[in-house]
């Protein structure tokens, strides 16, 4: 009886484990039995809004301040793409600030765990410019523009 | 409004000290009553000053750009790889469908033979016919003048590059990756010249001007069509210039001089 006790509580953790390793993938981590998303932390103390309201709202602050620099000329820096990528920023192993191709990009890490498509990244920068090899061919494209 | 008026000091009724006297009350009354009148004030005084990031662009600045072609060399081309470096354009080798916001125009004349050599990009048109065609309003025209694509509503459908007649417009047919993150650009949608517009709002010049007056022939002047004593103003009042198809009615933003 107690033998079999023990085997059925072998059974268990094993079963737990293996859930654990089906749900837990390179970028989640259990915790109290739920995988969570891995999110890079942001430089500085605190994010421009409590993480409550950036987790809720980011998308209708980004989209309010898209329209107001794109028609108004407005370029304040507290809800500005720019500024989130700036300090969102996470470095590859190679020290070099990842793309959002890269499944540790800070927005794509929340993204692909609630499996919602971010188009942001098809005309946006997805990484801080400073710091990046120049990858314009100025002279090279100047002569075939003309 | 007083703008359409081509020749003020024949206009009739016009007393110069009566309106110096007025506008002098006006900036009083700002200082003394309103803060906010006279912090408008100043704003309209200053336009080549940076605007405050805050606040929004206004119709009473338009900005153009004067092209002196004298001082335009036929082999310089340091405006067209600025503009690129700028905003981060890349060439695919595909000349027909690579982007381009500005090019160098060859013309000559085949009696004479003589060759001139022009920068030619969006002409930033009062009258855009782009805006015109649009059918979901990504083209638009700022209230300083400055023609832009908004691609967040552009479709693509390249209507504006067919109404363009500066075929300024280009269509991007790639993917692409680490834009400039002051000048987003992406597959399928068209774009064009900005007139540098993150640097204009930071009170600075477009990168082709830059370029023109460090390296170039300084042929390029950029500034505020609708202030009276910006340089552009007073070399436009002075000298004989013209805008490219001026035929069309458009009023380009982008004037030349010696064409």
């Amino acid at each position: 009886m107690t033998l079999h006790r023990v085997s059925m509580g072998m059974l268990a953790v094993l079963l737990t484990c293996t859930a654990a390793a089906v749900y837990a993938t390179e970028n989640t981590t259990m915790e109290n039995g739920v995988p969570k998303p891995l999110i890079a932390m942001g430089q500085g103390d605190s994010c421009v809004e409590d993480t409550d309201s950036m987790r809720r709202n980011h998308m209708e602050m980004l989209k309010h301040q898209r329209d107001e620099t794109m028609y108004r000329g407005i370029r304040t820096k507290q809800y500005s793409l720019k500024e989130c990528i700036n300090c969102h920023v996470v470095n590859g192993p190679d020290a070099i600030p990842v793309t959002v191709s890269s499944p540790q990009h800070f927005c794509r890490s929340c993204h692909d765990y609630a499996a919602v498509n971010v188009d942001c990244f098809q005309c946006h920068a997805s990484r801080p410019e400073s710091g990046l090899p120049d990858i314009s061919h100025g002279s090279d494209f100047a002569g075939a523009a003309k | 409004m007083s703008r359409k008026v081509k020749h003020p000091t024949t206009t009739p009724g016009f007393d110069p000290v009566r309106r110096k006297f007025l506008s002098t009350m006006a900036a009083a009354a700002g200082v003394t009553l309103a803060p906010g009148v006279m912090l408008y004030g100043i704003a309209r005084s200053t336009s080549a000053v940076a605007r405050a990031p805050a606040s929004a662009v206004s119709s009473d600045v338009r900005w153009g750009m004067l092209i002196d072609l004298n001082r335009c060399d036929n082999g310089c081309d340091d405006c067209v790889s600025a503009c690129s470096k700028e905003n981060g354009l890349q060439g695919h080798g595909r000349q027909s469908t690579d982007a381009q916001w500005i090019r160098k125009v060859d013309i000559t004349n085949p009696e004479t033979g003589a060759s001139q050599s022009l920068p030619v990009m969006c002409q930033h048109c009062a009258e855009p016919p782009c805006v015109d065609v649009c059918p979901t309003g990504a083209s638009f025209k700022r209230a300083d003048g400055i023609v832009l694509v908004d691609k967040h509503t552009c479709i693509g459908c390249r209507y504006c590059m067919m109404a363009c007649p500066y075929k300024a417009r280009s269509f991007i047919h790639e993917s692409l990756e680490d834009q400039k993150p002051h000048a987003p650009r992406g597959k399928g949608t068209v774009e064009s010249c900005t007139l540098c517009v993150h640097r204009v709002d930071a009170g600075g010049q477009p990168a082709c001007v830059e370029a023109c007056s460090d390296t170039g022939g300084g042929a390029m002047l950029f500034g505020d069509l609708k202030d009276p004593n910006s340089e552009i103003s007073q070399r436009v009042a002075k000298y004989a210039t013209q805008q490219i198809r001026a035929d069309l009615g458009l009023d380009p933003g982008v004037r030349y001089r010696n064409l």
